[in-house]
């Protein structure tokens, strides 16, 4: 999809990287990588460092850069462009989906963005570059950039450590400095969805949707190590808060 | 940053943080943090550091690891517009710099398979 749509830009200047954040590694990106055949720089970030680095707090988020090497729009939600067919994909063929993974699904339908104001934009911005309306100011850039406290930078640090102690094989180790991090950075989701993803699954799953359970197995509660799961946060939520309103 | 001693050679501590080390203090873009106890010559306390920039410093002991976190001092995870350097590998493992692409624009987009 991100593909397609960098073709379109790419004699106009437009050059696409995208980052795959996964503690698990390179191998656990490949089929996804190798499906979308980029042509663009496709790059695995294990210790989340673009995240820290630049304000991704929940994927996918994106961010503009300028031939200058400027931020001309910090990170925010990037639906995959509206013009560009998806290819259907169904995580469930062959199988009967258990009833989690249904109501997993159910939200996520009604989780909301704005994918063609934002294609819109970054068509724009190719375009007039500079004098594009959604190009910000240095100012504006670093206003809208996350917000980060003391508690914040005091999580990534531990996020840095849990994701570094997972990558060594010491899963278990890791688990209370996800916890702090979770406990410190509560609006990066991408924090608690990469946690929750290397829990194990219910069900009698195998492959990568077993990383989409992402909560408690039924009859295991009590060996769930978080506070929180994808669904119980996302209804207590509400889908449609899922990604903040995109703001032009 | 993480780090395994809490001593470290400059050019480690610039690579890791992302701030450089000049004589009016440690500097990301236009801003700079001035430093009461500069390092001196090629080694960097990384607890004193921490200290004077306001960084936290988290420890795990039972693996011998440090992590430096990264500063909060403006209130933004930005300071500067200009991009930091990030250097990443690629499925094959080859190293690749954003830094690269300047004289493009680029649309730099974080996925995850879960």
């Amino acid at each position: 999809m991100w593909q397609t749509f960098r073709n379109q830009l790419h004699a106009d200047g437009l050059e696409i990287v995208t980052v795959g954040l996964e503690t698990a590694g390179a191998e656990a990106c490949r089929p996804y990588i190798e499906a979308a055949a980029p042509e663009h720089p496709s790059l695995i970030d294990q210790g989340h460092k673009s995240a820290e680095l630049f304000g991704f707090i929940n994927i996918p988020n994106a961010v503009w850069i300028d031939e200058d090497g400027v931020i001309v729009r910090p990170s925010e939600t990037a639906p995959g462009p509206a013009s560009i067919e998806r290819e259907a994909r169904n995580p469930f063929a062959g199988m009967e989906p258990p009833q989690h993974l249904m109501e997993i699904a159910g939200e996520a339908v009604n989780i909301q963005s704005s994918p063609a104001e934002y294609e819109a934009a970054i068509r724009d911005w190719v375009a007039k570059g500079a004098d594009s309306q959604f190009a910000l100011s240095a100012d504006e850039v670093i206003a809208r950039s996350q917000p980060r406290d003391g508690d914040a930078a005091t999580g990534q640090a531990h996020f840095e450590l849990a994701a570094r102690l997972e990558a060594m094989g010491h899963h278990d180790d890791a688990v209370p400095h996800y916890r702090e991090a979770h406990r410190l950075t509560p609006n990066n989701f991408s924090y608690k969805r990469q946690a929750w993803s290397l829990e194990p699954s219910g069900g009698d799953l195998a492959g990568p949707v077993t990383r989409f359970w992402q909560g408690p197995v039924e009859g295991a509660e009590d060996q769930w190590p978080y506070e929180g799961d994808w669904l119980s946060e996302v209804r207590a939520k509400g889908a449609e808060n899922y990604y903040e309103a995109w703001k032009p | 940053m993480l780090t395994e001693s809490l001593t470290v050679s400059r050019a480690a501590f610039e690579a890791g943080t992302g701030w450089e080390l000049k004589p009016e203090g440690a500097c990301r873009g236009d801003i700079c943090i001035p430093l009461a106890s500069p390092p001196d010559g090629d080694n960097v306390d990384v607890a004193s550091m921490a200290t004077q920039m306001a960084l936290p410093l988290v420890a795990d002991e039972k693996h011998g690891l440090w992590s430096l976190g990264p500063y909060s001092g403006g209130n933004t995870t930005l300071v500067s517009a200009q991009a930091p350097e990030l250097t990443l590998p690629d499925l094959d493992g080859n190293m690749f710099s954003l830094s690269s692409l300047r004289g493009q624009k680029v649309l730099m987009i974080a996925w995850s398979p879960y």
